[in-house]
């Protein structure tokens, strides 16, 4: 393994550049902030999952001239949420087809004043049949969406899987379920917008990324780009929850801004917030999965369908991403996985942390262990004869040419673990314990960047320039949400510039100011937006040397001053560049065939669940998570990174269920919708073996989703290890494992 | 809630006094006023937060007499003659709290939207008990959550801070005058 160059700032844990503002409170986030003369907006929402809306009625309660009221009559443009497929209305027109659809929108100086007025409009229906399951939408007795309630569908084919059945010495099947899981950043969503016919639109949010809310307004409101500004506030936690969401906040609050003549916040308490919101996508997969003597794998075959919820959204992408990592870091000669999503009437489903992976993944996981039990090889050992290495073709036959090092992961994995010895340990114990214990493993991938030909499509620009006051700033549509963005491409910055961090800032992340360097998603940001940055520092500094006369070396008042020279002779300085894809990289959208990543993560976790046969609870007690991410830039910020997304992966699995009443979210409050708390999370042990990735900002790899992708089936299956019942769905809560547990419990011998 | 917000800052409101962060503050709202709000809005103490408005995430955690009260609960009213503390009067002369070095330097803030309370939850922790281990601080904290971290480096940063400056905490602290003028408030979990 080479070694990671030596570096000042990237690999060093530097303090989080927006940390001190966080810590002392000063950090601004959407509610902290007013606005001279401000209203404050309210939706009213169609609370039926489908129907034709018939009348509205305004109760003579309320002095509704105090109001102002948006309608889709006042929308100037296109009354659409653009993003992928162009379905979604902004404000409902005529028709409704899930329970949170915005029907009108208030405004009010008094904030106090909307929720009294919310319930005092009354909309009448002629409801309209609604379907809530993959499996209605399937039958398409009921269409609900386009003409097949189909929003998407993939076909993954290698080699050839019908002749593959017969040479099978064993063919395994299984199905695996997944429920949708709310994000629960603690910030719940908002946004203050402006109106003016001079400057056109200007609004300030929580959000992950100003250009796709800039999109978005633009069609809704007719203007050409130089009257659109979004400006993003500080923000309280996203993970894929702020990518499409704010769009539909943003469009409204302006709208209201435009009728009212006034800037309007709109900020969502909780339970709307946990009502109206995306969610991660349930999800259904079918495996078939033919296996030699040897436990090598001959053929996969997979049926993997989503919930994609009322409208298409981001249902394509994510599902593209399923399919993707649906058949695991494993060498199959022949393969097909069939995707597809499916519209419901429940809320849009939308991106969350892996982004479709941790579906894919959990199935894929989950049913390397059924299958290990049907051989009567250890699970280790099975994994261990499939992993890809270099040179191997994956599922889209791309070649694996960077390191993949699966056994090295999966060996120290085993040793932090003291994998065996436990194992041999609780067999020993169990059977005379109430308490079962048990380890499992997973070992996955996830794609770094945007899918296939994405990033080329992105056509990312980003840079550094110095402000006025002769400050080095780096430009970049890439937000701050907890994850360290403004740290880590600040210390890419400062690292290739050859300046200190703290002589390094962040441009404010405002439309006006800063290219479009893509959207703040898919573990993106330190890979390519940081080698972007990398890239316009070296092409900095190569103008400093050829026009300001820097030398080839310098100290940091040689640098400023050579900034100086050539503002005086040359003007601003600045420097952008584009992305540029690295060598090699074909892909085939048609045929999903190719390299659909540039590169990937790759790890191996281990969670050992002690699973309590009085009270039907499981208790994730230790957990150890090994990774390769390319070179780690900050190590306790990657480390957070991979707590936090086990954390939720944890919660995923064990406690956050989403329960749905008529297409309502009912358990749409902290109190009922769990998530594990300070006294859930088990001691985490995290591990990175580095392997810089040329092309990625000072070697990175993508590192924010992988950690949500592994917890889940390696919970699962420590649950299998500790009880012997194959646990086939999530979350699983303790009435689930009373019901597993028991129905075996039925069927076994006495 | 509309009727008594009527009446907002007109002279039918009673005026209450309480010490906020070593400050006498007098406000004339509703007496059923959020002490959330009130922090906020009148006083423009924005560190405070709202994370559900229903005392479970403990985003708006603030110490009052002593205690650590979710003031998203807590009825202006109630803090009549209060001593309360927010994240704005935790640094002292600008010089961060060992907590926020700690958190600064172990990445006990992500995001940052739970961090204000997570602080003051610790702060009120370490008041208590200098020298906490793993199961104290845990739970301590149980009632503040934070969806970023996971929870681990906040363990660390709050022992971290213990070893940094006990010192400090110790002259810091006004545990002493606030716990004889401990009222009935609700707790924070």
């Amino acid at each position: 393994m080479s070694t990671p160059a030596k570096t000042r700032v990237v690999g060093a844990s530097v303090p989080r550049k927006e940390g001190v503002d966080k810590l002392m409170g000063r950090a601004c986030y959407v509610d902290d902030i007013e606005r001279e003369g401000m209203w404050h907006g309210a939706t009213v929402r169609s609370g039926i999952p489908r129907g034709l809306i018939r009348s509205i009625t305004f109760d003579r309660r309320i002095d509704w001239s105090e109001f102002a009221i948006v309608t889709a009559a006042d929308i100037p443009g296109e009354n659409c949420i653009q993003l992928i497929v162009a379905d979604q209305p902004c404000v409902a027109d005529g028709k409704v087809n899930h329970c949170e659809e915005a029907i009108l929108l208030l405004a009010h100086p008094d904030k106090h004043k909307l929720r009294e007025a919310v319930s005092a409009v009354q909309i009448e229906y002629e409801p309209l049949p609604a379907i809530f399951t993959i499996e209605e939408s399937e039958r398409q007795d009921v269409i609900v969406w386009g003409a097949d309630n189909l929003l998407k569908s993939f076909l993954l084919e290698k080699g050839d899987i019908d002749s593959a059945w017969a040479g099978a010495a064993h063919i395994v099947e299984g199905e695996y379920r997944t429920g949708a899981q709310e994000h629960l950043y603690i910030e719940n969503q908002g946004m203050i917008a402006e109106y003016s016919a001079k400057s056109g639109v200007t609004v300030w949010g929580s959000l992950q990324c100003p250009y796709y809310v800039f999109k978005a307004l633009r069609p809704v409101f007719d203007l050409p780009e130089d009257k659109i500004r979004v400006i993003q506030t500080e923000t309280g936690g996203a993970f894929g929850g702020k990518e499409d969401y704010p769009s539909i906040i943003a469009c409204h609050a302006a709208l209201l801004a435009m009728k009212s003549g006034h800037p309007v916040k709109m900020v969502y308490d909780r339970m709307e917030d946990l009502a109206a919101t995306t969610k991660r996508h349930p999800s259904r997969v079918r495996h078939r999965t033919a296996l030699d003597r040897d436990g090598k794998l001959l053929a996969m075959e997979i049926d993997l369908a989503t919930d994609g919820g009322a409208y298409a959204t981001l249902s394509s992408t994510v599902l593209s991403r399923a399919t993707l990592h649906s058949t695991g870091p494993y060498l199959c000669p022949n393969i097909r996985a069939r995707a597809t999503s499916w519209a419901t009437n429940y809320i849009p489903y939308g991106a969350f942390r892996g982004f479709g992976a941790p579906q894919a993944i959990f199935a894929m996981e989950r049913h390397m262990d059924e299958i290990a039990a049907a051989l009567a090889i250890d699970p280790v050992e099975l994994r261990r004869r499939n992993f890809l290495h270099v040179g191997d073709n994956n599922a889209t036959e791309q070649q694996m040419r960077e390191p993949v090092i699966l056994d090295q992961l999966l060996d120290r994995a085993l040793k932090e673990s003291d994998y065996h010895a436990r194992r041999a340990q609780f067999a020993r114990d169990n059977p005379a314990s109430a308490i079962k214990r048990g380890l499992g493993i997973a070992a996955f991938y996830h794609g770094s960047g945007f899918t296939g030909s994405g990033e080329v499509y992105l056509n990312s620009q980003a840079g550094i320039d110095l402000t006025p006051e002769g400050k080095v700033r780096v430009l970049a549509s890439n937000t701050e949400f907890g994850q360290g963005t403004n740290t880590v491409l600040t210390q890419v910055a400062a690292e290739a510039l050859g300046i200190d961090y703290a002589a390094v800032s962040m441009a404010s992340p405002d439309t006006g100011i800063v290219p479009n360097s893509g959207p703040t998603v898919a573990s993106r940001t330190s890979m390519v937006v940081g080698r972007i940055i990398e890239r316009a520092a070296s092409q900095l500094l190569a103008l400093l040397r050829e026009h300001a006369g820097l030398g080839s070396t310098y100290t940091q008042r040689d640098f400023f001053a050579a900034c100086q020279r050539y503002r005086a002779s040359h003007g601003e300085v600045v420097s952008l560049c584009r992305y540029e894809a690295p060598p090699g990289i074909v892909w085939d959208d048609q045929k999903y065939h190719g390299e659909a990543y540039g590169a990937s993560a790759w790890a191996v976790y281990v969670a050992q669940v002690a699973v309590d046969t009085v009270t039907y609870s499981a208790e994730v007690e230790d957990f150890w998570a090994v990774q390769e991410v390319g070179r780690v830039i900050h190590p306790v910020m990657a480390a957070g990174q991979v707590e936090g997304g086990i954390a939720q992966g944890i919660g995923y699995a064990l406690y956050e269920k989403v329960v749905w009443q008529d297409g309502r979210m009912a358990n749409n409050q902290m109190t009922n919708y769990i998530m594990p708390t300070a006294q859930d999370v088990p001691p985490i042990h995290v591990y990175f073996e580095q392997i810089p990735f040329r092309y990625g900002g000072f070697g990175a790899k993508g590192i924010g989703e992988l950690p949500h992708d592994g917890p889940a089936p390696a919970i699962l299956n420590a649950i299998r290890d500790a009880t012997g019942v194959a646990f086939n769905a999530i979350p699983l809560l303790p009435e689930d494992l009373y019901a597993g547990l028991v129905a075996t419990e039925e069927m076994a011998p006495r | 809630m509309s009727k008594g917000e009527r009446a907002t800052r007109s002279e039918q409101c009673p005026a209450i006094t309480f010490n906020v962060n070593g400050e006498i503050r007098i406000v004339n709202v509703p007496p059923m006023k959020r002490l959330l709000d009130v922090l906020r809005e009148d006083l423009h103490l924005t560190g405070t937060k709202e994370g559900c408005g229903e005392g479970e995430c403990g985003s708006c955690s603030v110490r009052m007499n002593g205690e650590l009260v979710n003031s998203c609960l807590v009825p202006v009213l109630q803090a009549e003659g209060a001593e309360i503390q927010t994240v704005e009067g935790l640094a002292l002369h600008g010089d961060l709290h060992p907590l926020q070095k700690a958190f600064l330097e172990h990445g006990g803030a992500q995001c940052g939207i739970c961090t204000p309370g997570m602080l003051m939850a610790a702060a009120q922790l370490l008041d208590q008990n200098p020298h906490p281990g793993i199961v104290q601080i845990r739970e301590a904290l149980a009632g503040n959550l934070c969806r970023c971290t996971g929870f681990i480096r906040i363990f660390e940063s709050v022992a971290e801070a213990t070893k940094l400056a006990n010192a400090h905490l110790a002259t810091e602290s006004t545990s002493g005058q606030l716990r004889d003028a401990r009222r009935e408030v609700p707790h924070a979990r």
